[in-house]
C-alpha cells in the first residue's frame, strides 16, 4: 500500500497544531447542550399546554356536537342538552367577523399605503401615526368596547337616527354593524403592520422599473405593487379574523345579545355570539353539571368556527399565491 | 399640466457618425449633483448624438450610473438630492419645472443592472408601457409585443409560451425581456445601467449584440464596468473618476491614445 504524503511544498501542519486545535470539538460543551435542551423544553412546554386545551375541549365537547345542536334555534331557556342549539350565535360570529373584515381591509390597506408609499419617514405627522397604531394594538379590548358604545353608538348612531328621522332607536342602539366596526377598529394594527410589511419587502427594481416605463406613482402602487402585496395583505386580514373572531370584550356593549327568538337578518340587529354564548352558559346556568357539555359543545364549535374561517382564507391566499407565481 | 416639451427630433442627416448630426441630442451642460452636502457629479459637460452608442465607464462611485439616471429623472426618486446646471434633450432642458416627467420617461427608457421583470406573463410584462400610455386595442398590442421581441432577439425563444410567466426565463432572457419593455414603447433614448453585469459570457455576447442592433433605430448611453463591452459596442465613451469627466472621446481614441494620463492608467488596468 502506498503511503500518501504530502507535497513539499505544503506546509507542515500536525493536528496537534496550536491552530487547527480551536476548530475540533473534543470536549463536551456544557452550555452548548444546556441552550439546546431549553429551547427545546419550551417548544414542548408550549405544545404540551395548546394540546391539552385543544384535548379537553375536544374530548368533553365531543359527545355534545350534532347536527340538531349546530342547526336549532334555542329556546329562551337554552340550558338543556337536548333542545338546545348554537345557530344563532356561529351565524352572528360569522356576520360579525365578515363585516369587519369588509371594513378593516381597506382601511388598513389604504393606511398602510400612505406610511409607506407616500408620508416621509421622518416627518413627525407619521412618526405620531406609527406611535397611534402601535398603541392601538396595545389598547385592553374591553376598552374599544366602552369606545364602540360611546363613539359609533351614541355618537354616530343616535344622529344617524335624528338626520333619517327614525322615531325609534334604529342605529343608535347595539347592533351588528356598530360591533363589527368596534371590532375593526381593534384589529386595525393588525391588517397595518402586516400590509406595510408587505410592501415594504416589494424589491425597489420593480417600483424603478415601472416609473421608468413613464408609469405614475399611483400606477406603479395599483398595477405592481398592490398585486405583489396580496398574500401580505391577506395574511394581515387572517391574523385580524382569528383575533376577532374569539373577542367577546368590544362586542359586550356594542351589539351582542343574551338572547334573539331569530337569526339577524339586518345590519342594526343585534345578535348572538358564541363567545359570549360561552360566559353566559358559564355564569347563568342554574345548575352547572347540566350545562357543561353544552359549554364544551359550544367552544368546541367556536373553535371549528374560527378554524374554519382561518382556513377558507387560507386557501384563498394559497390560489392567489399560485396565480401570482404562475402568471400575475 | 405641461404639454410635450420634447419636440419630436428631426431624422438624422447620414449614417449615424457623431460628428455629422446637426444638433446633439443630448447636451449636458455644467450638471453638478449633491446628496445632501456631498458633492456626487462636478460640473459635467457632455453633448451626445443621435443614434450613437456612448459608454460611461470609470471606477465604482465614480458618479456614472448617477449620471445616467440624471437623463431620464430617476434621481427624483431620492430624498436629499439636489441638482444644478441643465441637461437638454431635443433642446429644452428636462429639469425645467413645466416638464412632464411621465412624458420625458416615455422618451428615455432604461434597462437596470438587475433585471426586474414585473411578475407577470411575458407579454403582459411587454405591453405593460403600452397600456400606460393607452393602448387598448388587442391587435395594436399584439403587433407591438411581438414587434419588441423580435427587436430584442426574444421573439424565437419564447413565441410559444407569451403567457406564462417571465419569472420562469434565464437571467439573459429576463434581460433581453427587459430591454423588450423598454423598446416596446419606442423611447428615441434607451440608457442602460450595466445591462450584463449579472450575466454570463453567452447571454452577455447577446446583449451586445442586441445593442449594436439597436443602435440603428435608438440613441444608447451604457455605464460598464466592462472595459472590452465598452470597446466593443461604443462609438463614443466618456470616462468618469470621483464625479468628474475625465475626458469623453471617440472609443477607439478613449482606448488607444487617450489624451489623459488618468485614463490611460484606467483603460490599461493600472488602477480602478
Amino acid at each position: 500500500m502506498n503511503t500518501v504524503t504530502a507535497p513539499e511544498y505544503l506546509p507542515d501542519t500536525p493536528s496537534s497544531s496550536p491552530t487547527m486545535r480551536h476548530f475540533r470539538a473534543e470536549k463536551f460543551d456544557f452550555w452548548s447542550f444546556f441552550f439546546s435542551g431549553l429551547t427545546g423544553l419550551a417548544t414542548l412546554f408550549i405544545l404540551g399546554i395548546l394540546a391539552t386545551i385543544l384535548l379537553n375541549i375536544i374530548v368533553n365537547g365531543w359527545s355534545g356536537l350534532s347536527w340538531h345542536f349546530v342547526s336549532t334555534i334555542p329556546k329562551k331557556d337554552f340550558f338543556d342538552i337536548h333542545t338546545t342549539g348554537v345557530l344563532p350565535m356561529i351565524v352572528g360570529t360569522t356576520f360579525r367577523v365578515i363585516v369587519m373584515t369588509i371594513f378593516v381591509i381597506p382601511v388598513g390597506v389604504i393606511t398602510a399605503i400612505y406610511l409607506t408609499e407616500y408620508a416621509s419617514n421622518t416627518s413627525i405627522i407619521t412618526r405620531i401615526i406609527r406611535a397611534a397604531v402601535n398603541n392601538l394594538a396595545g389598547v385592553p379590548s374591553i376598552v374599544f368596547g366602552l369606545f364602540g358604545l360611546g363613539f359609533f353608538i351614541n355618537f354616530i348612531g343616535k344622529n344617524l337616527d335624528v338626520v333619517l328621522h327614525n322615531t325609534n332607536a334604529v342605529w343608535g342602539q347595539p347592533a351588528l354593524i356598530w360591533a363589527s366596526l368596534t371590532l375593526a377598529v381593534m384589529t386595525l394594527p393588525v391588517v397595518i403592520v402586516a400590509t406595510e410589511e408587505s410592501l415594504k419587502a416589494i424589491p425597489p427594481g420593480l417600483r424603478e422599473a415601472s416609473l421608468a416605463l413613464g408609469a405614475t406613482k399611483l400606477e406603479t402602487i395599483l398595477k405592481i405593487v398592490l398585486p405583489q402585496a396580496l398574500p401580505g395583505i391577506m395574511t394581515g386580514g387572517i391574523l385580524a379574523v382569528s383575533r376577532a373572531a374569539g373577542e367577546v370584550a368590544p362586542i359586550l356593549f356594542t351589539g351582542v345579545a343574551y338572547y334573539m327568538a331569530s337569526l339577524p337578518s339586518h345590519l342594526s340587529d343585534q345578535f348572538m355570539d358564541l363567545g359570549y354564548h360561552v360566559f353566559v352558559l358559564s355564569t347563568q346556568s342554574p345548575n352547572i353539571d347540566q350545562t357543561r357539555p353544552i359549554l364544551y359543545a359550544t367552544v368546541l364549535v367556536l373553535l371549528i368556527l374560527t378554524f374554519a374561517l382561518n382556513i377558507v382564507a387560507i386557501l384563498i391566499r394559497a390560489r392567489v399565491r399560485k396565480k401570482l407565481r404562475a402568471l400575475g | 399640466m405641461a404639454e410635450i416639451l420634447i419636440p419630436k427630433i428631426t431624422p438624422p442627416a447620414t449614417a449615424a457618425t457623431a460628428a455629422k448630426s446637426a444638433a446633439p441630442l443630448i447636451e449636458i451642460e455644467n450638471i453638478s449633483l449633491f446628496y445632501g452636502a456631498s458633492k456626487a457629479l462636478k460640473n459635467i459637460s457632455l453633448k451626445l448624438d443621435e443614434k450613437v452608442v456612448t459608454a460611461f465607464i470609470g471606477p465604482s462611485g465614480c458618479g456614472k450610473s448617477t449620471l445616467l439616471r440624471c437623463l431620464n429623472r430617476m434621481n427624483d426618486l431620492i430624498d436629499n438630492v439636489r441638482i444644478e446646471g441643465a441637461i437638454k434633450i431635443g433642446g429644452h432642458d428636462i429639469y425645467s419645472p413645466d416638464v412632464d416627467v411621465i412624458e420625458l420617461r416615455k422618451r428615455v427608457g432604461m434597462v437596470f443592472q438587475k433585471s426586474n421583470p414585473f411578475p407577470k406573463s411575458i407579454y403582459e410584462n411587454v405591453a405593460y408601457g403600452l397600456r400606460l400610455h393607452g393602448v387598448k386595442n388587442r391587435g395594436e398590442l399584439d403587433a407591438a409585443v411581438e414587434k419588441s421581441l423580435r427587436q430584442s432577439a426574444l421573439w424565437d425563444e419564447v413565441k410559444d409560451r407569451l403567457h406564462s410567466s417571465a419569472l420562469g426565463l434565464s437571467g439573459g432572457q429576463q434581460q433581453r425581456l427587459c430591454i423588450a419593455r423598454a423598446i416596446a414603447i419606442r423611447p428615441e433614448i434607451i440608457l442602460m445601467d450595466e445591462p450584463a453585469s449579472a450575466l454570463d459570457p453567452i447571454a452577455t455576447t447577446r446583449v451586445e449584440e442586441l445593442i449594436l442592433e439597436l443602435k440603428k433605430d435608438f440613441t444608447i448611453v451604457i455605464v460598464t464596468h466592462n472595459m472590452q463591452q465598452a470597446a466593443r459596442i461604443s462609438d463614443q465613451t466618456a470616462f468618469f473618476y470621483i464625479g468628474e469627466l475625465i475626458e469623453f472621446d471617440a472609443t477607439g481614441k478613449i482606448f488607444t491614445n487617450p489624451a489623459k494620463k488618468q485614463t490611460e492608467d484606467y483603460v490599461t488596468g493600472r488602477f480602478g
